[in-house]
Order: C-alpha cells, then structure tokens, then sequence
C-alpha cells in the first residue's frame, strides 16, 4: 500500500496551481464568465500543461496516466471554479471512445482531444429522466447502413463549446429498458442538430440539445449497438468520481476561506474563531473535508475493480459528498454571515458549484439507492 | 382548551377569502413574493388593504389596526399564503409602525403611521453596518446634533429592497462616550435627502435584493427621532423582538409544502414512479410536515401568550430559528425534487423566453442560494440560541 502521487503528479498539481493563481484568479475568471470566447484561450493552455491529455493512452496521443492523474487535475478545477468542459470532453468523451471506439473513433478523436483540437459534450439526460442513465426516449432508426436520430436531450454541460456530441439514443426496446440503449458520435454542425445554449447558475454552460431527423452513418455508433449501457455506467461513474474530486477542491477552499474569515472577523471585541460553537462547525466542516478527501480517493482507486466494486465506491463517494457538500457549504455561507450571501464573495460561488455538482448525474438519494441496491445483491 | 375553529371564526375565514378572490389584483395571482417584482406590484395588495383597513391586522386598533383576535390574524395569515398574495413589506408594518405607535409622540404618530398603513411610504431599514452585524450595539454611523438637525454621517448595510425605499428608519450613535448600547438614537431619514446613496448588492442568486446605503453630512431634523436620545436601543430591541415573530412563516411554509408535492407529483423519480412515491423522499418530506406541525403549534402558544396581553418576549427567537430552518429545508427538497433541471440559469438571458425546463424548476436553485440569508438576518440563528440561553435558560 502506498498513497505517495508520483513525482509527475505532483508537478501537474504545482503547474495547475500555478496556471490558476495567474491567468484564473477570482476576477479574471469572473469576466471570462461573461465572455464567449475566453474558455478557448483557456483550453489551449490546457493542452499546453498537458491535461487533456494526461488520461488518454500514449499511442493516440495521450501521456498514458490514469484516474489518479485526472482526480490531481480537478481537485485543482476545484479550486480554481474551472467551469471549461474538462470532464464531458477527455473524461466522457475520451474514455468512451478509448474504451470502445473503433480504430478510425480514436485516429479522429482522441490525438485532437489531447491537442485542445476537439471538444465533446455528453448529450445524455432528457427532459424526463432525471439522473436514469438507460431513461432514454430520444430514438436512433435503422435506415440502410446508418441511422437517424430523433429526440431532446437536456442540461447537456459544454454543448455550447463543443463541436461534437457523444449522444445517448435508443436502438431498441422500450423507454425504461436496460437493453436497447446505443451510443453515437454526432458532429453539432450536423444536419437536423439544433441547441439552445444558457448559463448555469455556477457559472458553467449547458444547452437543451434537439435532432430531427440527423442522419448518420453506421460508423458514427461508439461500441457495440443496443449494448451501451455497460460503457455509459463506466464513463459516467469515472465522470461522477472526477467530479467529486472537483468538489474536494471546492470543500478545502470553503473551509480555509471560513477559516481566515472567522480569524479576521471581529464582533463583540473580539475575533469570532474565538467562539466556540463557531470553532466547533468549523472542525465539522474539517472533518467532512477530510472524510471527502478518503472516499474520493477510494472512489479513484477502485475505478479499475469489477463493476460492481467500482459502482458501490462511486456511489459512496457520490453520497459522503453530496451531503459534505451540503453541509460545508450551508456552514461556510452561514459563518461568513451576510457577507457569504454576496456574489462579491469566493465562498459562495464554491457552494453553488459543490450544490450543483451534488445534482450531476445523481444526487444522494439516488447514489444511497444505488449502493443499497449494490450491497443487497451482494448480500442475498 | 381545543383546535377547533369557532362558527363565528369560520364566518370569518369565508369573509376574508371572499374578500381577497374579490380583490386581490388579477395579474398578480400566483405570482408570489419574489424580489424582481416591481415597486408598484410589491405595493398593490397592501393598498388595497390600507383602503380596507386590514393593512395592519395586529396594530392596536386606535392606530389602525383591525382589532382581530390572535386566532383571526391567524387565520388571516393562512388565508393570504393559500392565495399566494403579497404580503404588505414587513419594514413599514411590521417594523418602524409598532415602534413609532410604542414610543412616538402623538404627532410622529399622525405624521407617519397613515403612510405605513396605507402602503404610501416604502420604509427599509438602516440597522446593520459593514462592522456590526450579530454585535449590533457596535455600530459606529453617527449623528451629530447641531441645532435643530443631526449630522448623519456613515454607511448601513443589507437593507432590503432600500433601493424603492422613500423613508428609512436608522441607528445612529449620538453619544460616542456612552458604553455601546446607550449612546444610540432611532432616526427616521427621508431617503430623498442630499448625502443617502443607496448601492444594490448582489447576491448569490444574481438578483439585488439588499444594499449598503452611504450617509455623508445628512441633515436630519431632531423631531425625526423618535424617543430620547441615546435610548435608541430599547426601540431596536422592541423592534427586532416583533421582527423575530413574523419570521417563522408558518402559513407560507405550509403552502410551499404543497406546492412541493405538486411538483413531486409531476417529477419522475429514479425507479420510473413518481417522485412523490419514492421512500427517500417520502421520509424527508413527512420529516418537514411534522416539524412543521410542532412549530404552528408552538406559535399558536406565543400567540395566546401575547393576546393574554405579554408581548412578544424572548422566546419567539425560537420561532425564528425553527421557522427558518424549515424554510431552509423546504428550498433544499425543492432544489432535489426538480433534478438537473436545477442548472440552467436563465435569468440574465431576458426572462421567460429563453427559460428551460418546467416553470416550476427555475426558481429553484436560485431562491436555495438567496434562502441561505433566513438564518443570518433578523439576528443570525447563532444570536438566537444566545438569546435563549441567557434570556430564557438563564445561563
């Protein structure tokens, strides 16, 4: 056993660190937010430090890292509020078409990721399915040897800054059945491919994603047809886990933030850390920090297990989080008093995004569900 | 002792929900109370009132009030939150009329009171300042008195909705000597007056709801404070004591219940079903409706205990913390009912045109953020429980 990160990994975390203390400090990621274009400079740096790169195999034009590698570069997300498309892109989109794509997939996706050249956003959930990976309405018909796509696809996170969608669409079966599920490469400017592109409210950008009638050809399928669902569970638990490594870094930032906030903050004559039932939410706030750091890192480590272990640590991880996100987050706010309520502070803006990263791809309830239902059949 | 309301107490009830389907403004039903109305929506229903004579349900009557017992401004508050109305701002009515009607002369009372009552004149409040928010008595804004007139200068902050405001009421430190709580003055400002700057804050949620209001050389006429200099503290005490009372929201918690099980009932829960038959969020749900019940209760206590003529005393901070916690809870098990429907934020792009995803999800998010500021304002939550213990406890 051993919890040492590589000399390599420690010199990705220093360069993000680095890159995001100059070039994305709290003022000038808040005028990029309101930019259109700010996130591409911010993506060709990505390339540059190697991030999008770091993940993917050495033969397609990655540095051949791992899970490991991708927890080091969110927890620095984390704490430096990324909001460009990071996950959906290498962590989504590469690894599905890594894991399952054909050969032609990765020549002419996955050197372009890991160059800053491709951006891919995962059109998957839907107006109804809430978080239900295999909820799918959105159809895929047979038509010679290609097929077309019909259907809506909802809060897609990086639809507006990527030219291509890796899209969730029924194959066969009905709208609820595991089986029937395929997966798709489309190109956003394709024929029949409309968006409609917002804010969300930490900042990042989404689009309600619609087809009509967009016609592919057979090689646009990523895998097998009608047997996606094994590959999407995989992407989107090493997606939920680097996510929870991204709100690892937005808990350690609230709780230092509360921290020196408490100690400058004086009323009634006095420093407010001086408090204790202050002193004693703040070693709460530690605590779930802490406890977050573990089950992440579990999480992380467990990503290359069987299925089943890999999903219950993904679920447990989504669940300490979830709720560690809640709870630090509410505790920051409400020690920073009005202040932490103000747009003007950094702590809020680390709640929001911990709050909506709780309601990507499930939130507690439906990772404890999860998890039970896992450890059940494990049981019975 | 029973719960049962009176036949005389339903005769009531049937009168005032006549009264408001009758008259409650048509293009603001359903509306609710949210912070991007405009001021003359914000006013419309409190002037209605004000020519009604309900404006103020729980003055005196001698000053305006309605004369109504606990148990019909009770039911006057249920009434209100099942129509979703909005409720007449709580600065005027609720704030500085109780303290001018307590501890104002007979011609403050004429001068002011008809305005508030009438929804006339949009008082904030001009309480908190950058240094002194838990710790009030610290505040440092202060009013020198030249002649007839104070000097005010200083800054306040988090006064709500300050920027419609036309009067604001304001704590001012007139004696820099005196230890902290005996030196303050309560001054009502016209906000019209040279040297008020009013700067909206933003918030979380991207609205502006709050603001720091910036008093630079004020004059302000001495027959604008109300009571005696450098006893400003026992108007802001009484004040925040009533404050405290209104804060629990009751009848609108109840109401964002149901609106809650409506939107679960719509909302597809993980396992296909309705949300609303999920066991997680069953349990939740039933968990808030029980608090819920325990806080009405306990509120209908205090409110007994005032009608047998005690005002409001210290422990309607336990109304506010309760009650703030519920709402609090509310905004949460709204913002999972509705999923990742949560994210978008439409809001800056230009209103409901360019809104995704149902009507009900949009405010969900945001109003969670903005919910946060319940548990810090009126007295954060933290100075309640002290209050509690050293007021009620004893420790």
């Amino acid at each position: 056993m051993n919890f040492d990160y590589t000399d390599e990994q420690n010199m990705l975390r220093d360069s993000i660190a680095k890159w995001a203390q100059g070039q994305y400090d709290f003022d000038k990621r808040r005028e990029a937010l309101k930019s259109d274009d700010a996130w591409k400079k911010n993506w060709a740096t990505f390339a540059e430090l190697g991030l999008l790169a770091a993940p993917l195999p050495e033969d397609v034009g990655g540095l051949g890292g791992g899970p490991l590698d991708v927890s080091v570069v969110m927890e620095e997300f984390g704490k430096a509020l990324v909001v460009e498309p990071y996950v959906p892109t290498v962590v989504i989109g590469g690894g599905a078409i890594n894991y399952a794509g054909s050969s032609a997939q990765k020549e002419e996706h996955l050197a372009a990721i890991a160059g800053g050249e491709r951006v891919i956003a995962f059109a998957q959930a839907e107006p109804k399915s809430r978080w239900t990976l295999h909820d799918v309405s959105t159809t895929a018909k047979k038509d010679g040897a290609g097929y077309v796509l019909n259907g809506q696809k909802a809060v897609v996170i990086g639809g507006p800054q990527a030219d291509t969608l890796l899209v969730s669409a029924r194959t066969a079966g009905g709208q609820r059945d595991a089986k029937g599920v395929s997966l798709f490469l489309v190109s956003k400017s394709a024929k029949g491919v409309t968006t409609r592109d917002y804010p969300t409210i930490d900042g990042t950008r989404a689009s309600e994603v619609y087809f009509e009638n967009v016609s592919v050809g057979a090689d646009a399928l990523v895998g097998a047809a009608d047997n996606a669902l094994p590959l999407i569970d995989r992407i989107v638990d090493e997606a939920n886990t680097a996510y929870c490594h991204e709100a690892v870094g937005c808990l350690r930032m609230m709780t230092d933030l509360t921290r020196e906030y408490a100690k400058t903050r004086k009323q009634f004559g006095k420093a407010i850390a001086e408090f204790q039932v202050l002193q004693h939410r703040m070693v709460d706030m530690f605590m779930a920090t802490e406890e977050s750091v573990s089950i992440a890192l579990l999480a992380t480590l467990k990503l290359g297990d069987s299925d089943h272990e890999r999903a219950k640590a993904v679920s447990a991880a989504k669940v300490s989080i979830g709720r560690a996100g809640r709870f630090v987050g509410q505790a920051a706010v409400q020690t920073h008093g009005g202040m932490g309520v103000t747009e003007e502070m950094r702590v809020g803006h680390y709640f929001k995004r911990a709050t909506m990263l709780d309601s990507t791809f499930g939130n507690v309830d439906t990772h404890l569900k999860r998890y039970a239902a896992l450890t059940a059949k494990a049981a019975a | 002792m029973n719960l049962e309301f009176s036949p005389e107490e339903i005769a009531f009830r049937n009168e005032v929900r006549a009264f408001i389907d009758a008259n409650y403004p048509k293009h603001l039903k359903g509306v609710g109370l949210r912070e991007d109305l405009s001021k003359e929506d914000f006013l419309a229903w409190h002037k209605i009132l004000g020519k009604k004579g309900w404006s103020a349900p729980a003055w005196p009557k001698e000053y305006g009030g309605t004369g109504w017992t606990a148990t019909q401004r009770y039911i006057w508050l249920e009434e209100n939150a099942r129509a979703e109305t909005i409720p007449p701002l709580p600065f005027g009515v609720s704030m500085v009329g109780p303290v001018i009607y307590t501890f104002g002369t007979p011609e403050q009372k004429e001068r002011y009171l008809p305005g508030i009552l009438k929804g006339d004149v949009w008082w904030a409040q001009g309480y908190s300042e950058p240094g002194a928010g838990s710790d009030l008595a610290s505040l440092k804004t202060k009013a020198v008195r030249e002649g007839d007139y104070y000097i005010v200068n200083g800054q306040k902050t988090w006064t709500t909705l300050g920027q419609y405001a036309d009067w604001g009421f304001f704590l001012v430190r007139t004696d820099p000597n005196a230890k902290a709580q005996e030196g303050i003055s309560f001054l009502l400002i016209d906000m019209k007056s040279p040297g008020v700057t009013v700067r909206p804050i933003k918030l979380l949620d991207g609205g502006y709801e709050v603001n720091d209001v910036f008093l630079e050389d004020v004059k302000v006429p001495v027959d604008q404070r109300i009571y005696e200099e450098n006893k400003g503290w026992t108007c802001a005490k009484f004040l925040l004591a009533h404050e405290r009372a209104g804060i629990a929201g009751v009848a609108r918690s109840k109401r964002n219940v149901e609106k809650l099980k409506s939107i679960a009932k719509t909302e597809i829960g993980d396992d296909g079903a309705p949300l609303i038959e999920d066991d997680e969020f069953q349990r939740k749900l039933a968990q808030l409706e029980i608090d819920l019940s325990a806080l009405e209760m306990t509120e209908l206590r205090v409110l007994a205990r005032e009608s047998a003529g005690k005002g409001p005393g210290p422990e309607s901070s336990l109304l506010k913390i309760k009650g703030t916690e519920i709402q609090q809870r509310l905004t949460e098990l709204t913002l999972e009912a509705v999923g990742n429907y949560a994210q978008p934020y439409t809001r800056e792009l230009g209103g409901n045109e360019f809104a995704v995803g149902p009507d009900y999800s949009r405010g969900a998010a945001p109003i969670y953020f903005n919910w946060r500021k319940a548990s810090i304002y009126g007295g954060s939550n933290e100075i309640q429980r002290n209050i509690i213990a050293k007021m009620v406890l004893g420790l």
